[in-house]
């Protein structure tokens, strides 16, 4: 609720469409995007005029390109909040779009709420006296179906488990806290070994929930699946298959298929967004070449890879260089052309990735697509989520809260390796306490003193 | 009769130092009390101190007032707590001689110029279209004043209960002021009521202290007042005993006789302070509970049973006594009672410790549904300033969370109110590490100065301490140390790590085995300085991550604080806000967005429109 802070959103609807921006506000915004930005001319943000544009990378912490965007940096106070304002368009679709956010969040930006730039700017004098009105109904109206989306949320195993890690929070809290409040009355201090252990079983189950969040992005946003194959070894015929509609052109001539090509199909209610990609060689043609280092980026960024072999023409070098640069991604082999004659050696191909799936197709007459898509289903779903646990982290809001809970409680424990007194510990205990209760819209309130008195014998 | 500015009401903890600041600022005070023979009268346990308690007596010193002083005159046992935990939940808490801290407060009160010190009941408020003009007194007589401190404790309509015995009486062997009580809800004020209990006090003569562990007074020179000079002194022991089997028995066999199951006593006692009753019967589990055994003063053979509140009849209170290891002997001289009293819910107060019906009329300590001495003393120094500052037509002083314990409790009262008689405690604190005890005169003693509480002097002390912090931590990072081969047998000494590249000397401070003293060693330029600048500069250096941290955290508080909400609008005509949100904040009347985000039942959109709505106030006002 502070309003001096540094905020941040997606911007654009979130959808289909190319470019997604994300809108940065706040004292902090410049140095924040700055610090995950590398522009072309070596640039920093820190010093460019206002109202200006950079060409550059989104980076992650391991100096990885996450997307090629522009930034346009708008300095206080000649701006829509009248806050110093950073806009990054990123080029990549939505989870390239979604990984920037993360980044920007890392570095100590907060998630808007609902209407807030708009609401910054007209409590920073920006915009219209009439306007004010529509945004308290912007704000109502948003932050109540906002709450009934997380309440529905809430209402299954995600509110049970985050309030099993806040009661988990209040109860350590509360015993670190009666020691130092109550140190006359004998409560047993914690030795070192269990304070640790506490802190690691608290911290685990945050991680835990965490990891699902992954799964529940899968579920939410859809999984970038890459096509990839030498030429005309049916990539788009796989891919028509899939859709069951012709819309990419197929062709014999290889390379054809120069744009990348995005789609949707839903397999057991996972959005599967497929990614149809140049053919991924080495080539001399000037257009072919920019389809196809587009292809190997997506390959890089995708979450599943479907390797497309033509069984008829057996393995080729190129094959075995596409097999050698999948072998750390979740994939599936696909030996098309089934119906032609097979000259592929399958012990190769299991030499060469000994864990992947594969999957015999014949894309154009068919043939093999539902096997393919039962392949995928099971691989999403293998194991934890469908059999033991179906708490999902699927809100961006929610995962933040938890990253930051998370980060907190490995400050606790540093704190605690560094041998700092109680006292300390309890400062990120709290911190991390209250970024779980902005889950489930809890405060720390009274909670923590009622526990004391709940858990011990005090007073005399 | 004489008009005055102030009248306090009221001698006990708040009142005196009510009066003490009115008087000191230069205004002429009336103090009336029930018994000028009880002036700062420990009803309960005769100590001061203890976490967070401790840090609001600290914090009282440097703002100008008395309590600190009164409980270095009058101590005859004193300990830091909490050393091992943190220096900013260190602790003083000392025992007083009950008797001596009566008469040196009762001194300083009479020796204080501009103020009168008065017996008598006062049974009604003069009040004038909801101003304050005065007060009455039981003999018929009239004293007017532009302003009314009412600090009277539990008297408003008190009963004393012991075992079945119910009857009328402020605390036991007072009077109970019920007439005031009946003037105050003609007024227009809310009263409820609350309890509190305190334990029987026993014979020194009669317990076997061999059987018990002795608790000696620190042999340190332990002081709360950062003004007043150390003196040597007589002091007393502790003991701690425990209860055992036997006063479980005693207790399960006449458990009909307690209030739990008699339910004679009426309202919220506080958890904080349970009877043994209660202890006994909530946790069965816990076999054994301690019993501070505690001297009352140099002159008394009475010793206060702190761990046994009860109010059971005495012959009971009498077996659980002397079930007890150590008190097997023991005689009560004064069996242990409960009291139970009216007081007013705080949500009618406002910030400067005003009513919120009454115009001129302050309220302080218990009256106002806290426990505790330092609480009290506390509020009644706040009022006391606030009266004066209203007269004077200056700016009210209120105390943020993120400057004092004080501060936080006050807001804690007028946002949140209480169901319980409120204590304080460390936890309550947001930004516990920036409000020690060992900082609190860098903290409030300029204002205390600018209000003219504090001397010249002692200002003038405060900032030369200041400077020299700020110049010393200064040095501290500039002075170079090189990883020699002395340097690096110097860490291992102290066990501390290797040291690689040369660092500042800031940097092998932040060590946590090398100490302030040890840095001479290091280098010879090592700042010369007095022990409270080092204890400053080794807490700055130490902790300086975590004090920055919350020194951010500090700063957004405050950027909240900052946007005032004007104290007449209409809030049932917001109606974008939720109807609990409009009741609540209606009632509580918040002063700024920050206060009104702590109050329960307002969420973040509630405050999202609240913001929106004043801007386009303020938007249209300049129109």
């Amino acid at each position: 609720m502070y309003v001096k802070d540094t905020i941040a959103a997606i911007s654009t609807a979130i959808g289909e469409g190319g470019i997604g921006i994300i809108r940065v506000s706040g004292p902090e915004a410049i140095e924040i995007v700055n610090k995950i930005f590398r522009s072309i001319r070596g640039k920093s943000l820190l010093e460019v005029d206002s109202y200006t544009a950079h060409y550059g990378h989104i980076v992650d912490s391991t100096e990885e390109i996450i997307d090629e965007v522009i930034t346009l940096v708008m300095k206080s106070p000649k701006t829509y909040t009248t806050e110093d304002i950073v806009e990054i368009n990123c080029h990549g679709g939505m989870v390239p779009l979604r990984k920037v956010l993360d980044l920007i969040l890392k570095e100590g930006a907060r998630l808007a709420d609902p209407g807030e730039f708009t609401k910054r700017a007209f409590l920073n004098g920006r915009i219209d006296l009439a306007q004010a009105e529509a945004i308290i109904d912007l704000i109502r109206s948003q932050t109540e179906t906002g709450l009934r989306v997380a309440m529905n949320q809430l209402e299954g195993g995600l509110s049970q488990k985050v309030g099993e890690i806040r009661q988990d929070l209040i109860k350590l809290l509360a015993h670190l806290e009666a020691t130092i409040d109550f140190p006359e009355d004998e409560i047993e201090d914690f030795n070192s070994d269990e304070l640790s252990d506490r802190i690691d079983g608290i911290a685990k189950k945050v991680e835990k929930l965490l990891r699902t969040s992954q799964k529940g992005k899968i579920l939410k946003e859809g999984i970038e699946t890459a096509i990839i194959g030498r030429p005309n070894v049916g990539k788009s015929s796989l891919l028509n298959a899939l859709l069951r509609e012709k819309r990419a052109i197929v062709t014999e001539i290889p390379g054809t298929t120069r744009d990348i090509i995005e789609e949707v199909i839903n397999i057991d209610g996972i959005p599967v967004k497929i990614i149809d990609t140049a053919g991924i060689r080495d080539t001399e043609d000037i257009v072919e070449k920019i389809g196809v280092e587009r292809s190997e980026e997506f390959l890089n960024r995708a979450d599943l890879v479907l390797l497309v072999l033509d069984a008829h023409q057996g393995i080729t070098a190129e094959d075995r260089k596409l097999m050698g640069s999948i072998k750390e991604k979740d994939a599936v082999i696909i030996a098309n052309k089934l119906d032609l004659d097979s000259k592929l050696d399958f012990t190769e191909i299991e030499e060469i990735l000994t864990d992947k799936p594969i999957v015999k197709t014949a894309a154009v007459e068919n043939q093999g697509i539902d096997e393919l898509e039962d392949v995928i289903s099971n691989l999403v779903f293998s194991g934890e989520i469908k059999n033991e646990d179906q708490t999902l982290i699927t809100n961006m809001r929610h995962k933040n809260a938890l990253d930051r809970a998370y980060q907190m409680l490995l400050d606790v424990k540093k704190t605690f390796e560094l041998d700092l007194p109680n006292d300390f510990i309890t400062i990120d205990l709290r911190a991390a306490l209250e970024a779980v209760g902005e889950i489930t819209g809890d405060t720390i309130g009274e909670d923590i003193i009622d526990q004391i008195f709940a858990d011990f014998c005090l007073g005399k | 009769m004489t008009d005055y500015d102030i009248i306090v009401v009221g001698a006990g903890h708040a009142g005196c130092e009510a009066a003490l600041a009115a008087a000191r600022m230069g205004y002429k005070t009336l103090i009336l009390t029930l018994n000028a023979d009880h002036i700062a009268l420990m009803p309960c346990n005769p100590s001061i101190g203890g976490p967070a308690k401790g840090h609001i007596v600290r914090e009282i010193d440097a703002l100008g007032g008395e309590m600190a002083k009164n409980i270095d005159k009058s101590y005859i046992n004193i300990r830091m707590l909490n050393t091992s935990k943190g220096p900013a939940v260190h602790a003083l808490r000392a025992q007083a001689d009950k008797h001596k801290y009566q008469y040196e407060m009762t001194k300083v009160l009479q020796e204080q110029e501009n103020l009168d010190l008065k017996q008598t009941i006062v049974t009604d408020l003069v009040v004038e279209d909801n101003v304050v003009k005065g007060v009455k007194t039981i003999t018929g007589v009239t004293y007017a004043a532009k302003k009314v401190v009412l600090t009277t404790g539990t008297s408003l309509d008190g009963k004393v209960i012991i075992g079945d015995v119910k009857y009328t009486g402020g605390r036991q062997g007072e009077f109970a002021a019920t007439d005031l009580a009946k003037s105050l809800k003609e007024a227009g004020i809310n009263l409820e009521r609350f309890q509190t209990a305190t334990p029987p006090r026993i014979d020194r003569n009669t317990i076997d202290p061999e059987k018990m562990n002795l608790h000696p007074s620190s042999k340190e020179p332990l002081k709360f007042s950062f003004f007043r000079e150390y003196e040597d002194r007589e002091t007393r022991p502790c003991w701690l005993t425990y209860t055992g089997e036997k006063t479980r028995e005693v207790m399960v066999e006449n458990i009909e006789h307690s209030p739990l199951s008699t339910g004679i006593v009426e309202g919220s006692g506080p958890r904080y302070c349970p009877s043994i009753d209660r202890k006994i019967m909530r946790f069965p589990d816990k076999l054994t509970h301690q019993v501070f055994v505690e001297p009352e003063g140099l002159y008394t053979n009475e010793l206060y049973l702190n761990g046994l509140t009860t109010s059971m009849p005495e012959e009971i209170q009498l077996k659980v006594v002397r079930s007890v290891p150590g008190l097997e002997k023991a005689e009560i001289m004064r069996p242990g009672y409960a009291v139970e009293y009216e007081y007013i819910p705080p949500y009618q107060l406002k910030p400067t410790m005003e009513n919120k019906v009454i115009a001129g009329l302050y309220t302080a300590g218990q009256l106002n549904g806290t426990s505790g001495y330092e609480e009290a003393a506390a509020q009644g120094l706040m009022a006391g300033i606030n009266a004066v500052l209203d007269i004077k037509g200056e700016e009210p002083l209120i105390l943020k969370r993120s400057d004092s314990y004080i501060g936080v409790l006050i807001d804690d009262l007028v946002t949140k109110g209480t169901s319980e008689p409120y204590r304080m405690l460390t936890s309550r604190a947001e930004y516990r590490l920036i409000l020690r005890q060992d900082n609190a005169d860098l903290r409030l003693t300029p204002i205390g100065y600018r209000l003219g509480l504090i001397s010249e002097e002692n200002y003038n002390k405060v900032e030369a301490k200041r400077t020299a912090i700020k110049e010393n931590l200064a040095k501290l990072n500039e002075i170079t140390v090189t990883p020699t081969k002395e340097v690096r047998g110097l860490l291992e000494e102290l066990g501390s790590g290797g040291l690689k590249k040369a660092v500042s000397l800031a940097t092998i401070l932040e060590r946590p085995e090398v100490s302030y003293k040890d840095l001479k060693r290091f280098s010879l330029e090592a700042p010369e300085v007095d022990e409270e600048v080092g204890e400053q500069l080794e807490i700055e250096t130490k902790y300086r991550g975590y004090i920055g941290r919350q020194l951010k955290q500090v700063d957004k508080f405050k950027y909240m604080e900052e946007k005032k909400i004007p104290q007449d609008i209409d809030y049932h005509q917001l109606t974008n806000l939720r109807k609990e949100a409009r009741e609540k904040l209606d009632n509580i009347r918040p002063m700024s967005i920050g206060q009104a985000s702590r109050i329960s039942g307002v969420s973040p959109a509630d405050i999202s429109v609240l913001m929106i709505y004043l801007e386009e106030m303020q938007r249209g006002g300049k129109e």
